[in-house]
This record gives C-alpha cells, sequence and structure tokens, in this order.
C-alpha cells in the first residue's frame, strides 16, 4: 500500500556511485543543481542531459525506480509549465479569449520542466546510492566550520538521521494499523473530505502513540548508552577520501566549467 | 463453510532489488470448526499467508474461495468478508483508539453498518467473551496491563461475530501467566462460540497442547501439514529448519533411546505422564 514511497529510500547495489564519499556526491549535487539554473542554450541542456544520464547509468539504479520519485511532484511541474507557458510574454502562437502561448513561452515552459525533472533525478540519485547515515555523516563533517559561528552541526545531523531513520518505520507502522483497522471494518478510502479526516481517527491515534513510545525507548536507549551531544565524540568508522572521490571532483568541475563557458560563448 | 487456498503465490514489491517470493504454490482447505496452529520461523510467510484469508492481500497468482465464492471476483464483497474472517494482527494492543474500552470493541460492529443497541450489544458479548472484568469497560483501554489491553484487541474483532478467528503469535510480549491466560481463552472460545480458530506462532509449546492441526510453514512453503503427533515425528527435520518439537517429545524419545518403551508420539504434559507411568509398572512387573 505505502511501499511505493521513494524519497529517503536506499537502493542497494555495488556502483561507483554507491562507493563514493557522501561529501563528494554532496558537492557534486550542488554544482549540479547550479549549473541546471546556468544553461540558456541548447547545448548546455545537452550537456547536462549527457551527465545527468552517465551519472544514472554508473548508479545502477534501474531507470524506472528514479521515475517513480517524478509522481510526487508532477502538480509542481504542472503548475510551473502552465505559468511559463502562458505568462511569457513574446512572439504569439496561439491566442484564444485571454490566453495566449507564445514562442519564448513554449520554450521557456520546455526548459523549466527539463530543469525541475533533473533537479529531481539528480538529487535522487544521491539518496539512492547513500543510505540515510552516510548522507547525514557527510553533511555533519562538510558543514563542520559552522560550529564556529555556535550551530549545532553534529546534533542537527543527529535529528536528521534519527528523523531519516524513522520515516520506513513510520510508514510501516502506519501499513499495519491502517490493515488492522481494516480488518475490523475502517474505511479509508470512501466518503467526503471531512468523512475521510473523521476515518482517520482510528489511524492517527496509535500511530501518534506508537511515534512517542519509539520516541521514548530511543531517548533511553541513548542515554543507557551515554550519549551526550557532540562533544569530543569520535566516529568509528571516520569518512575518508579516495582517489575515485578525487577523480569525481576533477570530472565535476570540468563539467561545471563546460556549463559556464556554454553559457558565455553561446 | 471453508476456505480454500488454491496455488496461491504471492511476491513482495516485484521488479526491485528488495523482490520476494513470500508464498510459493500454497495450496490448502480450512474446515468449519477447525482449530488450526500455523507455525513458522520470521519470514517464513505464515503473517503474509493469513492476510490473504481476508483479502487485505491480494495473491499475485491463484484464487481463494470463502464458502465456494472468489473472493477475487468482481463486486464481492471484501469488507463483509472481513467480518466474517476476522484477523486479530500481532501486538492488537498498538491498535486501540476509542477513550473507552467499550467504545473501541464497538468500533467494528459499527463498521459493518449495526445501529448503535446492536454493537453495544456484540460488544458486551464480545467483552464477555474474551473474560475482561466489567468494571473496566468503561476506562480508557491505555491504562490496563498489556494481557488486558490484548484482550481488549481480541473482543474488538471479536464482536464483529466472525466465523473464523485468526490470532497472529497472540502470545508475543506476554508473560507465562497472561500467555497461559490468553490460550485458555482462545480455547474457551473455539469451544464455546463454535468458530475455526486459527493460531499463528513460533513457539511449539504454544500450540502443541491446543490445536487439532498443525500446519508448519517454511520459506513460503508448507512443509507439514497434519495432527500435532505426526508432524512432531519430524522434529529433526523441523530443528533443520530452526524450529523445535515441544519439550515433551524429546524427554520422551530420549527415555525411549534408554530402553524404557514409552509413545513417542505424546505432545502434551498429560499423555507423557500417562505413558511414562504406564511403562514403569510394565517395567516392575
Amino acid at each position: 500500500m505505502l511501499r511505493d514511497i521513494t524519497i529517503g529510500q536506499y537502493y542497494p547495489a555495488d556502483s561507483v556511485i554507491h562507493k563514493l564519499d557522501p561529501r563528494t556526491k554532496l558537492f557534486a549535487t550542488l554544482l549540479f543543481v547550479i549549473s541546471l539554473f546556468t544553461f540558456r542554450s541548447w547545448a548546455g541542456l545537452a550537456l547536462a542531459t549527457v551527465f545527468l544520464a552517465v551519472l544514472i547509468r554508473l548508479s545502477k539504479v534501474p531507470l524506472r525506480y528514479m521515475v517513480k520519485g517524478l509522481r510526487a511532484i508532477v502538480v509542481i511541474l504542472l503548475i510551473t509549465a502552465l505559468f511559463n507557458l502562458f505568462l511569457t510574454p513574446g512572439k504569439v502562437l496561439v491566442e484564444w479569449w485571454i490566453f495566449s502561448i507564445s514562442y519564448e513561452g513554449l520554450i521557456s515552459a520546455g526548459k523549466m520542466t527539463v530543469r525541475l525533472i533533473f533537479l529531481i533525478l539528480g538529487t535522487s540519485v544521491v539518496t539512492l546510492t547513500t543510505t540515510p547515515n552516510a548522507l547525514t555523516d557527510g553533511l555533519e563533517k562538510a558543514l563542520r566550520p559552522l560550529n564556529a559561528i555556535r550551530i549545532p552541526v553534529h546534533e542537527v545531523a543527529m535529528m536528521m538521521s534519527i528523523a531519516l531513520r524513522f520515516i520506513p518505520i513510520l510508514v510501516e507502522e502506519t501499513d499495519k494499523i491502517m490493515k488492522a483497522q481494516i480488518a475490523r471494518g475502517a474505511d479509508f478510502e470512501s466518503g467526503n473530505l471531512i468523512k475521510k479526516a473523521k476515518n482517520m481517527v482510528p489511524l492517527l491515534v496509535p500511530l501518534f502513540i506508537s511515534a512517542f513510545r519509539r520516541a521514548n525507548d530511543l531517548a533511553l536507549a541513548m542515554e543507557a548508552r551515554c550519549y551526550h551531544g557532540g562533544k569530543g565524540r569520535t566516529k568509528m568508522k571516520p569518512l575518508q577520501y579516495r582517489r575515485r572521490d578525487a577523480v569525481v571532483y576533477g570530472l565535476v568541475l570540468v563539467y561545471f566549467a563546460g556549463m559556464i563557458a556554454v553559457r558565455i560563448l553561446l | 463453510m471453508s476456505i480454500i487456498l488454491d496455488h496461491v503465490n504471492y511476491v513482495y514489491s516485484a521488479g526491485t532489488a528488495y523482490e520476494k517470493h513470500a508464498l510459493k504454490d500454497i495450496s490448502l482447505k480450512i474446515e468449519d470448526g477447525q482449530f488450526i496452529g500455523i507455525i513458522g520461523h520470521t519470514g517464513s510467510g505464515k503473517s503474509t499467508l493469513i492476510q490473504h484469508l481476508n483479502g487485505l492481500i491480494r495473491a499475485t497468482s491463484g484464487a481463494i474461495y470463502y464458502n465456494g465464492e472468489d473472493i477475487y471476483d468482481k463486486g464481492y464483497p471484501l469488507q463483509k468478508l472481513r467480518g466474517k474472517v476476522g484477523l486479530v494482527f500481532q501486538y492488537p494492543e498498538h491498535q486501540l483508539f476509542e477513550t473507552t474500552i467499550f467504545k473501541d470493541v464497538c468500533f467494528g460492529p459499527k463498521n459493518q453498518g449495526l445501529s448503535q443497541n446492536e454493537a453495544e450489544l456484540k460488544a458486551f458479548e464480545a467483552l464477555r467473551a474474551v473474560g475482561l472484568s466489567e468494571r473496566l469497560w468503561y476506562q480508557s483501554p491505555f491504562d490496563l496491563s498489556g494481557g488486558q489491553k490484548r484482550r481488549v484487541a481480541i473482543a474488538g474483532v471479536l464482536a464483529m461475530k466472525p466465523e473464523v478467528l485468526i490470532l497472529d503469535e497472540p502470545t508475543a510480549g506476554l508473560d507465562p501467566k497472561g500467555r497461559d491466560e490468553i490460550l485458555d481463552q482462545v480455547v474457551r472460545m473455539h469451544r464455546e462460540l463454535h468458530i475455526t480458530v486459527i493460531l499463528v506462532s513460533h513457539s511449539m509449546e504454544d500450540v502443541a497442547n491446543y490445536v487439532g492441526r498443525l500446519i508448519v510453514m517454511n520459506r513460503g512453503q508448507v512443509m507439514f501439514d497434519g495432527v500435532p503427533r505426526e508432524v512432531f515425528a519430524h522434529y529433526q527435520e523441523l530443528e533443520a529448519v530452526g524450529l523445535s518439537a515441544p519439550q515433551v517429545t524429546y524427554l520422551m524419545h530420549d527415555l525411549r533411546r534408554r530402553g524404557l518403551s514409552v509413545d513417542e508420539s505424546a505432545t502434551t504434559l498429560e499423555e507423557a505422564k500417562a505413558s511414562i507411568l504406564r511403562a514403569l509398572q510394565v517395567g516392575s512387573k
């Protein structure tokens, strides 16, 4: 039922991308996202497409699996595309009542849609190939300088990793409670909005209770193991750059430079 | 009145890295009024199997018939089926949500479309049947002990007047006393309400004393299906898949090996005692 949610879900496979240091992947994503909003020309788009295609290919995650994640943003995609389509002034192609579609609007709607799709695909390559723990480890280490301005980086990272860790647990729990209530004749599908909301009570009450119970247990377990925050804490498996990370940093920088060159030259 | 499973297969997350063939070609017939134990290791597919029986999970292939009707037929009233085949999940107390115990037990019958009065009557009977003291009925379910909560949750399903009651690990996490109480209660319900009971467990001791038929699941398949003494005769094969026969079976086999002519197929303490005493008498004569 709820197993289709792909956000924050790790897809196990044995690929180069999986093995990269999470910091490398975060850096590459950052540059990729920026690069998506720099291109104007078709050449830039082509370059970004090639880069993304290579990434997806290398990650060994089935494309079908990634595209599933796009379903969540279909509405946003549609709204963005429509706004661009109708509200961009320029050479008019079609006109009907107060609506008009310009050539420029068509182009910019297309580009914006592609940008957003690439954005989601690019970032999901990272989340699908990196375990949530590795991701927060990477974030923690990459953001460590912020400690200097009194941002509790470790604590934030810990909260993030716990939150991520709990997504699948709570999804499973929801699934279980839902099934149990359906077995008692509950109906979560039919009825109008108010009725539907009311029907959620048998699901939400047990879910909240369970979430609190789990949070309580977890806090107790952490305390029992002397957790006291990030001060003086070391890692059992500290992150370490390898040669492939250097290579990827290089390639990503070359790609980024290429995108900028294309933007300036073309 | 029966449930028939005809070559049922179920595959989880088909086509992804998480693909798992949870049920492999299961064919079973569950007769009216039987008391069945389903035993299996964690991940053997027993929980998946029972969720097929009330249509919560749809088989990837194969058919399931309830009283002769195909439950996958278009227009088959699945919601009604769930009233007929009552499923009590593991840790059912985690699904309690109402402000009072009585209201919570009314939830099922109300979903069946019964009036307030009828629902209350059903809840009344169900709470009686699980043996929960009347002075607790209007308290919050969250104030109860673990064993009591579980009774309330079982009553919540029982109130729908199911013809088949399926209990998934009803004794998990209970102390020995709570475990015996729940199991005795289940036996009483089977006898007094004349319903089919399916008890899912991974503990042989739990089911050996109670059930009339034992189905052993392993890796999504039915490994053994028969009366407990037949099944326990294969205790070595059971061990090979990480299960075990009741302690009594081992004792009897050991005694036999040491020359006492006892009946190895005894499954309960009582039978074992009788058999040992008999063997000793024969020996001393």
